[in-house]
């Protein structure tokens, strides 16, 4: 009888480290992008946009540019109100122009699509279009947005007269925390902004619509992070019957949560294809991409923290939320604030409450993510900020203060000041292994060498708990589409196997990885499992991949899918073996008869027969195969200890990060390699995120940073040698309990960052904050006691 | 005219320029070398940015070249851009120029009616205009040799490959343990260039020293006019253009030094 294949450790039947599938084709450049798709007689779409952030459109003149030998149309708002096209609902239940008809309310906005034989006429067509605008005062800062006097920026919707965005959103009990304030031995106040930035993914965003006029087929050539759900929303905004439209993602360059939302373009690319009746190509530039799509963060934070006894007892926080034009945050429904109610962190504190307010602005709307689960980034930053500068106040050990503070193993599950159960975890063994990779007590006395000399050498330290893989349906959706997630696998009559997924690789290797979760479970080589994703003909329904949920939910629809189909195999090694179901046992490939493990049945075998001729078990049907559609039944609360070690140039105020520890616990890793990869991946974007990369504009509402001349993203020559350690805490949940890995490092990084630059300005330079982006002017001018915020 | 074209490109790219015609200048292979000849350094127009950085007579002469070459742009954009293009495109933030107008180099310009030679500070006319008339190519760069010669370069940037923040480029010629000649240019400071003669002229004549080093530096700084932008406000930058002026000015002694004695350059 045959048995399965030794594992080797590069190709493990299972868990494991071993080379991504998919890279093959990339590293060969075999992939396939949006851009690389060519199709018979493909027009191309070019938006014209506003050069204003605020201003009324008096005229829009479209002949001179009609009057180009290679344009066949040229659409505007008024074209798309005769389709009811005109606005769009954006994710958060808000509108959004698709082109403005009555005033642009962002410099960028979309104002008029040119459809042109080839790309360079549709954009020579552009600059053919005149546009009569009538300015207007713009409104870029969010505190400003919110004073009397400020112009009034959404007059499209009815009763609004201010620039509020939604009502006051709070969490927590008030009360609770005046008295915990109030009984405190410290409180630290600090206003910080977690600044507008941009997940710039270096393929841009796209689209090539292809209406079929004969059969009323719409085909959607478009890399987003959720082609299931995004079908579900063209049907209902554009009346198109769901299931004869179909969406291929194709390879994508990068998403972090730009990919995410539904365009403007997108949807002048299938109306340009409705009224051609020919398939329309639309692909911003790299100026587009950074000035008009998803931006992330943007959060003004006035937070308080308080300590009694050496340990937190309360956090606070009041926040202004800056959506920019149109409420396009990217959240579940009954979450107008996403997660940041988990601003409580990793503590086991007596109170907590925060309110936030949401704004509009004449800026590009989005607040999407960049690696970021529902504004979890600015709810660790918060607290890991305030109690970066509480520790430098009490003039105790970050590193102490937080080990004091922590919840402990024996409280989970945890229920926290706001609301959620935390999942399980032990933050103190976590943190000891950063300090223990680290050298932590070598590095304070190194310290404290080099500030005798007058060295800036800092040491910071963030501790997070994210909570991710949304979520349980009877608590969160999106445009009322339950977050589930599902997995369809058939395992073929020659022991080959296909998993099909809702879930949308970016560049996450989920071809590797839902491979080996299926491996595992069924004991067939990953090499012999085809992952099959982003093709909505071909692969379940599902809410896609953002918010690190694609382990946390649609790798355990996976594993119950292979646990479904290996419960069958026993039904037909039964009969196979001529045996009771009940008298095997599994092992990882094969199922054995209790007591003669010899008389076995491998997987092989089974699904053979499960093909074959020979008669199954009565009432048993053909074919090996196994479907799950997963609601989670709670969210998975990931964590990690980071010690990041910075020196500051006395002279110049530049700032080196010359060590990063991440110490991760994700629960358990499929893919350890992946997992470093995705790790390593989100501290550079931290990096990026903590020095360098900015979104700002000036009075009159120019974005400043419309290329990546200005938006700067960082390169191998600012990141160190990561250093990187695990703790394995499994989720107690998850069916193979694991808890996501994808945004962690992105969350926990700039809090290390920003912790370990004021570490080493405190005491020399009374440095206690610095908003990021802490790059050298601004280090500077927080050096000379004049630090602000960025504009 | 494109050479390396890492200006001209992206102007098109963004359509600010729209040329009917584009020389391609890349096949005049003739116009790449560095050489010796008659007490200089002579440097073709079409020589590229990694070439410099990898030469030897370059290094042994003017280690200035080195320190400014690690730090302009990234390895992609030096294997095609030029020496030639950068000292054409008269940007004020551009590492090169300020390291010639340091070296008190001179360029060579070629045209119909024969070839002349323009010194650094009459090349550059304004913000993105130089000498060169039209029918014209830039085809050499001379750096005279001279003995006792020490440069390094300084730069602060937001990030490796940005344009600098502030960036100096310091010269000095030793006579003994006399500063018989000084060279000095600020990049990211002005509408051009800055040649900052006024601290050429107190350092010329004195012993070189920290403190004579940090005059030089408080010189430069008030001798400059830089912008407010993304990378900086002005208070930063004359900040710089003092701290980096006294870093590139020691380093350049250091070297003049070390250049003196047998066995050379241990600046590496």
């Amino acid at each position: 009888m045959a048995t399965t294949t030794a594992a080797s450790p590069e190709t493990p039947i299972g868990y494991g480290r071993m080379k991504r599938k998919e890279d093959a084709r990339f590293i060969r450049g075999q992939g396939k992008y949006l851009d690389d798709i060519v199709l018979p007689g493909m027009l191309h779409g070019a938006v014209l946009r506003s050069p204003y952030a605020h201003a009324k459109i008096v005229s829009i003149e479209t002949s001179a540019a009609l009057a180009h030998p290679k344009v066949l149309r040229v659409i505007t708002a008024k074209d798309l109100e005769t389709l009811g096209l005109a606005w769009m609902p954006t994710i958060s239940y808000d509108s959004q122009a698709v082109l403005a008809g009555d005033k642009v309310r962002f410099q960028g906005q979309e104002v008029a699509f040119v459809i042109a034989e080839d790309r360079y006429s549709a954009r020579d067509a552009l600059e053919l279009i005149e546009v009569e605008y009538e300015p207007l005062p713009a409104v870029v800062n969010a505190r400003k947005a919110l004073e009397a006097d400020a112009p009034l920026i959404r007059d499209d919707k009815d009763g609004q007269t201010d620039n509020l965005a939604s009502p006051l959103w709070e969490a927590g009990d008030a009360e609770e925390a005046d008295q915990v304030f109030a009984e405190a031995d410290i409180v630290v106040e600090r206003e910080m902004i977690y600044p507008r930035c941009h997940p710039a993914p270096l393929e841009t965003c796209g689209m090539i619509a292809d209406m079929n006029p004969e059969t009323g087929q719409l085909d959607l050539y478009n890399g987003n992070q959720a082609p299931n759900a995004h079908r579900t929303v063209y049907a209902q905004v554009a009346g198109l019957p769901e299931h004869m439209i179909r969406i291929m993602t194709n390879d994508i360059g990068g998403g972090f949560g730009n990919k995410v939302p539904v365009y403007p373009g997108y949807v002048c690319a299938i109306v340009g294809s409705i009224v051609t009746g020919k398939p329309v190509k639309w692909v911003e530039d790299r100026s587009e991409n950074l000035m008009s799509t998803g931006f992330a963060r943007d959060y003004v934070m006035h937070g308080r923290i308080c300590a009694k006894h050496g340990r937190i007892t309360g956090v606070r926080v009041d926040v202004i939320a800056d959506h920019g034009a149109f409420d396009s945050t990217a959240q579940p429904s009954k979450f107008p604030a996403g997660f940041f109610h988990i601003f409580t962190g990793s503590y086991d504190l007596e109170a907590a409450h925060c309110s936030v307010k949401a704004v509009y602005t004449n800026k590009a709307p989005g607040g999407v993510a960049y690696r970021c689960s529902f504004r979890v980034t600015e709810a660790i930053y918060l607290v890991e900020r305030l109690v970066g500068e509480l520790a430098l106040k009490m003039e105790v050990d970050g590193a102490e203060l937080r080990m004091n503070s922590f919840i402990r193993p024996e409280q989970f599950p945890y229920e926290n000041k706001t609301g959620w159960t935390y999942d399980s975890g032990d933050y103190e063994k976590t943190m000891r292994e950063a300090m223990r990779i680290a050298g932590y007590d070598e590095l304070r006395r190194e310290q404290a060498e080099k500030r005798e000399r007058g060295e800036l050498m800092g040491i910071g330290v963030a501790f997070f708990t994210e909570v991710v893989g949304a979520g349980p349906r009877r608590h969160m959706d999106i445009l009322g589409l339950g977050m589930a997630d599902g997995a369809d696998l058939r395992v073929h009559d020659d022991g080959r196997a296909v998993l099909s997924i809702s879930a949308q690789t970016q560049g996450q290797a989920h071809e590797t990885t839902f491979a080996q979760i299926v491996a595992e479970e069924l004991g067939i080589s990953p090499d012999k499992i085809e992952v099959r994703h982003g093709d909505t003909d071909r692969t379940p329904f599902g809410l896609g991949t953002y918010g690190s949920r694609s382990t946390p939910v649609s790798g355990a629809s996976a594993a119950v899918a292979a646990r479904r189909a290996r419960d069958k195999a026993r039904l037909i090694a039964a009969g196979m073996l001529e045996t009771s179901p009940e008298d095997l046992a599994w092992e990882k490939g094969r199922w054995y008869v209790k007591g003669d493990p010899e008389k076995a049945a491998t997987i092989d075998e089974i699904a053979a027969a499960a093909y074959g001729e020979a008669p199954l078990p009565e009432g048993l049907e053909g074919g090996l195969e196994g479907q799950s559609v997963y609601d989670p039944p709670n969210l998975t609360y990931p964590c990690g200890a980071y010690i990041c070690v910075v020196d500051v140039d006395p002279g110049t105020a530049e700032v080196e990060v010359r060590r990063f520890i991440a110490v991760d616990d994700c629960g358990v890793r499929i893919n350890p390699m992946i997992v470093d990869g995705q790790i390593m991946g989100g501290l550079a974007e931290g990096v990026g995120i903590a020095l360098m990369e900015v979104i700002t504009f000036d009075e009159q509402g120019n974005c400043l940073n419309g290329s990546m001349m200005d938006y700067l993203i960082p390169t191998a020559l600012e990141c160190p040698d990561w250093e990187l350690g695990a703790t394995v805490t499994p989720c107690p949940h998850h069916p193979i309990g694991a808890k996501g890995v994808g945004e962690s490092a992105t969350n926990g990084s700039p809090p290390a960052i920003v912790n370990a630059v004021c570490d080493a300005l405190y005491r020399s330079h009374g440095v206690a904050h610095i908003d990021m982006p802490l790059n050298p002017a601004r280090v500077w001018a927080a050096m000379q006691g004049r630090a602000e915020p960025p504009q | 005219m494109i050479a390396g074209g890492h200006s001209l490109l992206p102007m098109m790219k963004l359509r600010l320029a729209n040329p009917e015609l584009v020389v391609d200048i890349n096949d005049l292979e003739h116009l790449a070398y560095i050489r010796e000849q008659d007490s200089e350094i002579r440097i073709g127009a079409l020589t590229r940015h990694y070439q410099l950085l990898e030469s030897e007579p370059l290094a042994r002469h003017f280690p200035i070249f080195a320190d400014a070459e690690r730090v302009i742009a990234d390895p992609v954009v030096r294997n095609r851009g030029t020496i030639g293009g950068s000292l054409a495109q008269a940007d004020a933030a551009e590492d090169l120029s300020a390291v010639c107008s340091a070296l008190k180099a001179s360029v060579v310009i070629a045209g119909g009616g024969g070839e002349r030679v323009v010194s650094m500070e009459d090349f550059h006319v304004g913000p993105y205009t130089t000498a060169i008339d039209d029918a014209e190519l830039l085809v050499e760069i001379r750096i005279p040799v001279r003995p006792g010669a020490g440069s390094a370069h300084a730069k602060v940037e937001r990030r490796a490959g940005d344009w600098a923040i502030v960036a100096v480029a310091g010269g000095l010629w030793l006579d003994g343990e006399t500063i018989a000649d000084a060279g000095l240019a600020l990049s990211a400071v002005g509408l051009t260039t800055v040649h900052a003669t006024r601290a050429e002229e107190l350092l010329r004549g004195k012993r070189p020293s920290e403190e004579l080093f940090a005059e030089a530096g408080a010189i430069a700084s008030e001798d400059c006019s830089p912008s407010p932008d993304g990378r900086g406000p002005v208070d930063y930058k004359r900040h710089l253009a003092g701290e980096l002026t006294k870093r590139a000015l020691r380093r350049a002694a250091e070297r003049a030094r070390a250049g003196t004695t047998p066995g050379g350059h241990t600046w590496r």
